[in-house]
């Protein structure tokens, strides 16, 4: 790989140089591999001795690496070489894509979290010596009031700047004409402040300030767990999406090479793509012969000859030499942004599912409020105080506080996820993890997810491959690779030469030798197929190198886990018959279909959830993302498509399929413990809503109730991560 | 008890302080990188004038 991507080599990538307003210019860069502060040091050291490097700073948790420059005459092309020399791969990373990242909603959320701690806090220190007086110590009116007032100064404003995000969220949802959580919570809050507020002016028994402020902090933390989960799924999806096709390479009119952001591309632009990469839109050949891998596109795993003229789709990799296009459509209106709208439309559909907080608040909303409601009016009828009547009605409103509800979902799924990801799955969102849990019917493609998706060498005595390997190490064509892998660290060919599409030349020990097409290393032959290689030094007979698309070494161990824990399974492949019934044979699955077009897939998977199965579609190509969009939950592994990745709900970091099965017992175990944190919340209001109605519950016993509860939960949910 | 009066709206102004200080951080992006800044302390610090290299350090 040396060879063909040294700093000579690498394109022009001035595009990613970003002027600050300081007048600094700015890179950034997407490092993977940075592990420890070695690597911090190693990297930020190397850096700034780079010429026209004035700083480095790499943030270790989301791998970006910032750097100061001279000037725009610094070119990043050096820099990532520097990097790739230093063993950290590297991408230029879009700056707009970065800017788009400034969280301003988790701000506005741990702002909210901070000012309601500080509220919960201080209004509780004034609650405390009232409380103390609920226990005939001694604590003279006059003092009381004093207490009650401060802790009304300290404990309103903080409840009233906390609760805006709940009280926004309620508004909305009640103009759309829907009660969600929010709308207990902000009945909840302003009915406590008010009850408490009319209770400090007329000397009252009792004030919550200090219960409103807790709720909402406790609330809180749900809301920013939630919001760290997507936030941070978010941020490393787009981590490795920005990893795959983020430039086109653009030849402008002097012949110069030019690394461009994706979305700039322009009709006519003239386009170059390097062996092993995609075509980044649309394009039509120039000249040459191109042999492309259209796995990701129509799950096909023999390449497709491409002649000049002809169109190259988007997404599909270049296994020849290096390519000259014609760009044919702007990125957005290429075959990957066509199949991105179908499965935007597919997760629509999906976003109908209801969620299990807002199940159990659909319950929760109309009991808790008629309970209130008939405390106050049945308390009136029975005779008691209409001002009674209604603190006995507030105090049921608290106490039954939703915040055990608003925890019980969020703390058991943050745990989750942080599970899944160090075992190298991304999960997306909280939602998917529900939705995950109820599967029962998983759909496979094959290509890529089944299988490794590239190729391996297959059958080759070791002598050969050892002979083969150091003119196969100074190609980065996928089928050398696969020879350059099982040969191993070795020496390197001299004077290697390129042929696009046809195969490599180079002298081995003083020997000149070839590797690649029948035809060119001298083999007459008819019929060439499209996954050999052929190999021989000048004079000698030359070899044939096999390859296929091997079956990942978990598939069979995955196929089994799965139907182990009941659930059916199926292929559906957009392959030929033959490489579809080899693969389902071997990997034990009895329900194939081959030969599927994209529209077919979705439709199986429409016919299947009319039939009421939860479908778990698991596939990376382009031809399976309107797929993923429709069934109840989709996995795409790591390799997968921009769009397949967008269309799934969780996504593989890791090679190993394995990492299905450890998804679902992982989802299937958060929910039973979610369920049974609703179980705990309901048991707990059954008992705290009728001692509320009798009058039983004063300030304090509504602060312990509503922590304990809470901490309750959140221990429950900690069970997650420790549960083999 | 008179001592109360400054007590109470001295313990709330550094409860402010806290709430401050917090806001503070946050502004200072001081939570962007948690594991990095966990990491960073175990950096050897190469621009001590003890150090064998220290040749172009100081030029950055």
């Amino acid at each position: 790989m040396a060879v063909t991507f040294d700093a000579a080599s690498r394109p022009d990538m001035s595009a990613f140089l970003r002027r600050t307003d300081d007048g600094q210019t700015r890179l950034d860069l997407l490092v993977t591999g940075a592990r420890c502060a070695g690597c911090i040091a190693k990297i930020e050291r190397e850096m700034a001795r780079l010429p026209g490097v004035i700083s480095a700073r790499l943030n270790l948790s989301t791998g970006r690496l910032a750097l100061g420059l001279e000037n725009v005459s610094v070119d990043p092309g050096r820099i990532i070489a520097a990097l790739e020399r230093l063993g950290y791969p590297a991408t230029p990373y879009d700056p707009g894509a970065a800017l788009a990242q400034r969280d301003q909603e988790g701000r506005r959320l741990i702002l909210a979290l901070a000012v309601a701690g500080f509220g919960a806090m201080n209004a509780m220190m004034f609650s405390v010596p009232i409380w103390a007086g609920l226990f005939d110590q001694e604590l003279g009116p006059a003092t009381r009031s004093m207490m009650m007032w401060m802790s009304a100064a300290v404990g309103a404003p903080c409840a009233i700047f906390a609760g805006m995000t709940f009280f926004r969220s309620a508004w909305r949802s009640l103009r759309a004409g829907r009660a969600n959580m929010d709308v207990p919570i902000s009945v909840g809050v302003i009915l406590t402040l008010a009850i408490s507020f009319s209770e400090t002016i007329l000397n009252g028994r009792d004030a919550y300030f200090d219960a409103a402020v807790s709720l909402l902090f406790l609330l809180l933390i749900g809301r920013w767990l939630d919001h760290v989960l997507r936030a941070k799924a978010r941020s490393a999806a787009g981590d490795l999406l920005a990893l795959q096709a983020p430039v086109a390479c653009v030849v402008d009119g002097a012949g110069r090479e030019r690394s461009i952001p994706l979305s700039d591309v322009q009709p006519g632009d003239v386009l170059r793509v390097r062996p092993g990469d995609r075509i980044p839109v649309d394009a039509t050949l120039e000249d040459g012969e191109a042999l492309l891998d259209n796995s990701l596109l129509t799950g096909e795993s023999a390449p497709e000859r491409v002649r000049p003229g002809q169109l190259c789709r988007a997404g599909a990799v270049n296994t020849s030499g290096l390519l000259t296009l014609r760009a044919h459509a702007r990125s957005e209106d290429s075959t990957l942004a066509a199949i991105a709208r179908l499965v935007d439309a597919g997760a629509q559909s999906r976003s109908r599912y209801v969620r299990l907080a807002d199940r159990a608040a659909a319950l929760y909303v109309p009991v808790v409020h008629a309970a209130a409601l008939a405390t106050f009016a049945g308390g009136w009828a029975l005779g008691l105080d209409p001002r009674e009547a209604l603190i006995r009605a507030v105090a049921v409103l608290i106490v039954t506080c939703p915040c055990a509800l608003g925890l019980a979902v969020p703390a058991v799924q943050v745990v989750a996820s942080a599970r899944l990801f160090r075992r190298g799955v991304l999960v997306k969102s909280g939602a998917a993890l529900e939705r995950l849990a109820e599967i029962d019917h998983v759909v496979f493609d094959k290509t890529g997810v089944l299988t490794e998706g590239r190729p391996v060498l297959v059958g080759a005595s070791p002598t050969i491959i050892a002979m083969a390997g150091p003119l196969a190490r100074a190609s980065s064509h996928p089928m050398a690779r696969a020879v350059a892998r099982a040969a191993g660290e070795g020496p390197l060919a001299t004077d290697v030469v390129e042929h696009a599409g046809l195969g490599i030349e180079g002298l081995i020990n003083g020997r000149r030798a070839r590797l690649g097409r029948a035809g060119f290393v001298g083999v007459p032959t008819l019929r060439s197929g499209e996954t050999e290689l052929w190999f021989g030094f000048e004079g000698d007979p030359q070899v044939r190198l096999q390859f296929s698309d091997v079956l990942r070494p978990d598939a069979a161990e995955t196929v089994a886990a799965l139907k182990a824990r009941g659930i059916t399974i199926e292929i559906l492949s957009g392959d030929q018959v033959g490489a579809v019934k080899a693969v389902a044979g071997t990997a034990g699955v009895a329900a194939w279909r081959a030969g599927l077009m994209p529209e077919e897939k979705s439709e199986a998977i429409d016919r299947l959830a009319a039939e009421g199965r939860k479908v778990l579609m698991i596939g990376d190509g382009l031809n399976d993302a309107a797929a993923l969009a429709r069934a109840h939950a989709a996995i795409a592994p790591g390799t997968a498509l921009a769009a397949s990745q967008n269309a799934a709900d969780l996504v593989l970091t890791g090679d190993a399929l394995m990492a299905v099965v450890e998804a679902i017992d992982v989802a299937r175990s958060a929910r039973r413990r979610a369920l049974e944190n609703f179980g705990f919340a309901a048991l707990y209001n059954l008992v705290a809503a009728p001692a509320a109605m009798l009058g039983l519950v004063n300030p304090f016993v509504a602060a312990l109730a509503m922590s304990g509860s809470s901490l309750v939960v959140t221990l429950n949910a900690l069970r997650v991560r420790s549960r083999r | 008890m008179n001592i109360i009066f400054l007590l109470a709206p001295f313990s709330v102004v550094l409860g402010l302080m806290a709430v401050g200080a917090f806001v503070w951080t946050l502004r200072a992006s001081q939570y962007e990188d948690i594991r990095g800044a966990a990491e960073r302390i175990l950096i050897d610090d190469d621009d001590h004038p003890d150090a064998p290299e220290t040749g172009e350090a100081p030029g950055r």
